[in-house]
Formats: C-alpha cells, sequence, structure tokens
C-alpha cells in the first residue's frame, strides 16, 4: 500500500474536491440561471421564474435549429456507420501493405484541430466546387460530420470485432450458409451492440460540433451548437441559451449512459 | 471473390471518401496557401507566391499570437497533469471502492456535457457580476474576469477529462507490490510517488497531453467567449477565411506543425510504442 499521512490524504482530498467543484459548478450555474428571471445570467440571483423555459418552448429559430442539427447528426452516422465498419471489417479481417496509414487516414479528420478541417473543406466547397458549379450547400454540413464521426464507429467495432471467435463463422460455412446469411445471421448479431454504441456516439459527436459546422454551414442555417454560439455573441436573452444549455447536458447524459449500459451488457456476455 | 479482391471491396467506398474528398482538401488548402489575393478586388487568383508565408512571419501580431497560443495549449497541459495526477492517487489509493465508482462516473460524465454549454458555464461563472466574483469578493479575491487565465481554465474544464482518465487508469493498473517495496526500503509517500509512480504512469501521461495539447492549439471559441481581447491562432485563421483565404490557409498550417513537432518529440521518449 501506499501510505501516506494523514495530511497528505487531506491535501489529495482537498484537490479532488476543488477540481470536482471546478468541473460541476459551473453547469449547476447554466441550470439554475436557467430558471431566472432575469435577462441576464448574474449571481445571486434575484427573482426564479420559469418565463424562458416557456418561451425556449415556442420558439421557432430554436426548433429549426434543433432540427437541422438532428438532420445533420443523422445523416453523418449514416454515413460513418457505411463506412466505419467497412473500414474496420478490412483492418481486423486482412494484413495488407499500407494498413497503418489506413489506419492514419480514419483518425486524422478528428485528430487535427477542427478550424484545419473546417477551412480546408469550406476552401473546397468554395473554391473548387462552387466555380465548376456544384454547389453543396445544406450537403456540405453532413459530409464534413461523416467524416470526423467514422472514427467512432470503427473503434467500436474494430474492438469488437478482434474479440469474436473466428471459428462460429467457419462452423456456419461449413454448415452451408451463404456468406450473406452468415454475415446476417452469425457475424452482425455478434457486432450489433458495438455497431449500436458507435452510432449513438457519432450522433453525439455530430450534434456537438462547432468548429467545423462554421464553416461548413450554409448561410442562414443554425444547428443547436451555432444557434447557442450566435446568441452568446449577441447576450441580449442570455438566460434563454441557459434553458437551451440546460435541456443540451441533460439530454448528453442519455445517450452515453444508454451506450455505456450496451457496452456493459455486451462484456458480461463474453 | 479472392481475398485481395473482397479487400478492395471493403476498402474502396471509404477510401475513395476520405481521400477523395478530406485529403484532397488539406492539399487544397496547402496549394491555396501559395495563391495570391488581388489586393483591389480581393479576389482568389491562382499562382505561385511565397507571400503569404513571409506577411505571417513579418507581422509581429501573427508571431506574437502563434506563441500565445502555443504557451496556453502548454498551460492547459500541464494545468490538466497537476490535477490529474492527485486525483488519480486520491481514487485508485485513497477512495474506498465505492467512492472510487462514483469519481470515475463523476470525472468522464462532464465529457459529453456539451461543449459550447461549458463555455457558456464558464462564461456565467467568471463574468463581472458572476459566481466567482460574489462568492470571494468578500474575501478580497477579485476573478480573472475574461482574460488569457479564464482562457486557460475553461480549456483546461473542456480537456481535462483526456488527462485524467488515462492517468487513473494507469495508477489503477500499478502492482501494489511495487507500493510495499519502496515503503519498505524507507520511502515515504512523496519519495514514492516521485520516483516510482510518475515514471510508470509516463505514458499515460502523455497520452492525454496529445489530447490537452493539440485540441487546446486549435480552439478559438473559447477566446472569443471568455478571453476578452485574447486572440489564439484560430481567431486569426477564422477572421481571414473569408477576406484573405491564401492566408487563412498558410497559418493554418502553423497549429498542424506545432501538432506535428509536438509528436515527433513524443515518438523520441518512445512513449507512443507503449500506449
Amino acid at each position: 500500500m501506499l501510505r501516506l499521512s494523514l495530511g497528505a490524504k487531506f491535501t489529495l482530498g482537498t484537490i479532488v474536491a476543488i477540481a470536482l467543484a471546478f468541473m460541476y459548478i459551473p453547469l449547476f450555474l447554466v441550470v439554475v440561471n436557467s430558471f431566472s428571471a432575469a435577462r441576464l445570467s448574474s449571481w445571486p440571483i434575484d427573482s426564479f421564474s420559469t418565463i424562458w423555459w416557456e418561451k425556449a418552448f415556442v420558439s421557432e429559430p430554436i426548433r429549426a435549429a434543433l432540427l437541422n442539427s438532428v438532420i445533420v447528426g443523422l445523416g453523418a452516422t449514416t454515413i460513418a456507420l457505411i463506412l466505419g465498419t467497412l473500414v474496420a471489417f478490412a483492418l481486423q479481417r486482412y494484413t495488407f501493405f499500407g494498413k497503418q496509414s489506413v489506419n492514419l487516414l480514419v483518425v486524422l479528420p478528428i485528430a487535427l484541430p477542427g478550424i484545419v478541417t473546417g477551412v480546408a473543406l469550406n476552401n473546397t466547397y468554395n473554391r473548387v466546387l462552387e466555380p465548376i458549379g456544384i454547389e453543396v450547400g445544406y450537403f456540405g454540413m453532413i459530409i464534413a460530420h461523416g467524416s470526423f464521426c467514422i472514427v467512432m464507429v470503427f473503434n467500436n467495432v474494430l474492438a469488437r470485432l478482434r474479440r469474436i471467435n473466428p471459428s462460429i463463422e467457419e462452423a456456419s460455412r461449413d454448415l452451408g450458409a451463404t456468406p450473406w446469411q452468415t454475415f446476417r445471421l452469425v457475424t452482425f448479431p455478434q457486432f450489433r451492440s458495438a455497431f449500436v454504441a458507435g452510432a449513438i456516439l457519432a450522433f453525439a459527436l455530430s450534434f456537438d460540433e462547432v468548429v467545423v459546422t462554421i464553416f461548413t454551414a450554409p448561410p442562414g442555417v443554425d444547428t443547436l451548437p451555432l444557434w447557442i454560439m450566435n446568441q452568446m455573441a449577441r447576450p441580449n436573452e442570455a438566460s434563454l441559451v441557459n434553458v437551451v444549455a440546460t435541456i443540451v447536458i441533460v439530454a448528453s447524459f442519455i445517450p452515453v449512459w444508454v451506450s455505456q449500459r450496451l457496452a456493459r451488457g455486451a462484456d458480461e456476455r463474453d | 471473390m479472392n481475398r485481395r479482391a473482397q479487400l478492395s471491396a471493403l476498402l474502396a467506398l471509404p477510401m475513395l471518401w476520405l481521400i477523395g474528398i478530406y485529403i484532397f482538401s488539406l492539399i487544397m488548402l496547402l496549394v491555396t496557401a501559395f495563391w495570391v489575393t488581388d489586393p483591389f478586388t480581393s479576389k482568389v487568383k491562382p499562382g505561385f507566391t511565397l507571400r503569404n508565408f513571409e506577411q505571417i512571419i513579418a507581422n509581429p501580431a501573427y508571431a506574437s499570437t502563434s506563441i500565445r497560443t502555443l504557451g496556453i495549449a502548454l498551460a492547459v497541459t500541464v494545468l490538466s497533469i497537476l490535477i490529474s495526477v492527485p486525483l488519480g492517487i486520491f481514487m485508485a489509493k485513497v477512495a474506498s471502492p465505492k467512492l472510487r465508482a462514483i469519481l470515475a462516473v463523476a470525472i468522464t460524465l462532464p465529457l459529453w456535457a456539451g461543449y459550447l454549454v461549458k463555455i457558456l458555464a464558464m462564461r456565467i461563472t467568471f463574468t463581472e457580476d458572476g459566481f466567482f466574483n460574489s462568492m470571494l469578493g468578500p474575501l478580497g479575491i477579485s476573478g480573472p474576469g475574461f482574460s488569457i487565465v479564464t482562457v486557460v481554465l475553461t480549456l483546461t474544464y473542456l480537456w481535462l477529462p483526456y488527462m485524467a482518465v488515462p492517468v487513473y487508469t494507469a495508477i489503477r493498473q500499478l502492482p501494489p507490490n511495487l507500493f510495499d517495496a519502496s515503503a519498505d526500503l524507507g520511502a515515504g509517500a512523496g519519495f514514492t510517488i516521485r520516483t516510482v509512480v510518475l515514471p510508470l504512469i509516463k505514458p499515460a501521461i502523455i497520452a492525454g497531453s496529445i489530447f490537452t495539447f493539440s485540441l487546446s492549439l486549435g480552439d478559438y471559441i473559447a477566446a472569443k467567449f471568455v478571453g476578452g481581447s485574447t486572440q489564439m491562432i484560430g481567431s486569426i485563421i477564422a477572421s481571414n477565411i473569408n477576406l484573405n483565404p491564401p492566408i487563412a490557409a498558410a497559418f493554418s498550417l502553423v497549429p498542424i506543425a506545432f501538432v506535428v513537432v509536438y509528436l515527433v518529440v513524443v515518438q523520441r521518449t518512445g512513449a507512443l510504442e507503449r500506449m
């Protein structure tokens, strides 16, 4: 055992308490301020009210932004599911020259700073495709999000494929199943939960993304984070932002909880 | 179908996407960095000039912003290490199993709370008549307001879990008899941490630092909302993207260069192989 003096334990405990306060007090302030009657956030709160919640629920821009976020998230997740699963199978089942480069290529869109990805795609959309008559418009955002979401599905599916026993698939083939039947009835059910977990993480990543979106969203189109950012830049109704932020905090914990349950459920079965 | 054809079938679509769109865009960005902007019409013309790079090097504001951004990214990394190591030691060696499980969830959960939400949260905390000033004001302490200090704190807030989780995992995996041996040989706790724990968790710290460093380097939204007048590399790229795209393109190579240099330095230490 590490023998720490009482004083040392106390010091460590204090650092942990400060770190946790540092993490949770700001989030708590957002939630509490969403119930403030005032236009601007401040502390202490003078009077409480649910007026901003009522306004948020009937706000047309918020609804439009939310819809855009969901559409982009679903589009990006679909792209990520197809491409991520294909790469995961290629890297797990085959050895080939350039395997490391393929792996790097999948990770690159998330490893490079968002501003680089955003500026690079913006440059391609506006200065390469537009002059030759191709308007990407709304799809520009989905393409961008899809690119950096691939890694989420890839990581999850690859990790699961590594643990699948290959002899089960061999047995299926020996019993006369076609390759498609083997995939559908034997392989897919074994990595289905990783597939779903990857989809949830990809969606969450897309839903939260700001920087790449700034550079790839067509003019006048807001996703939820873009709406929040624009409101923060013009803080005339700051309390309305707190309501949306509170909803995001609560909503973002749900997919994490579900994907952890899925991952754990699979671990327990193994 | 032979295996080579199967492999090609699997890889064709993903590679077409990643190379055809992403790598192509990166290359076009590099190419644009050498293009010319007409100063009168501000139209971009294909060509070859090194003027964009000369401007970046010659302009003292660009150089100081690059150095400031580098400093911020390093400060965030150091601060994350200073929080993560005590946190990891406390969780792995002091906390009861139940408290440990709660803390493990507690440090990962904020990772998902939303990037802008956390920036908004820090904005509310440190604003002029916000929580920080109103709690500590009576003690005569006034907060950093919206400044470079708040940018460092906010970026640490955003990226801390990327450091805290691998560091905690690494400390958990240290064999307990190492601690017994160190104690039996007469080392105190502090000496054990310095000479036994830290060298062994170095790969985890380096792995975490890649995230804290590169994510901080590319960020500019935090600087925009809690930094006051603080500018980062991203601020300059963003403000030039429409006015002078070649300058924006040339300047976006700076964070890429920093990340690549950092990765090379890290690789020299041999930590990547043990990750």
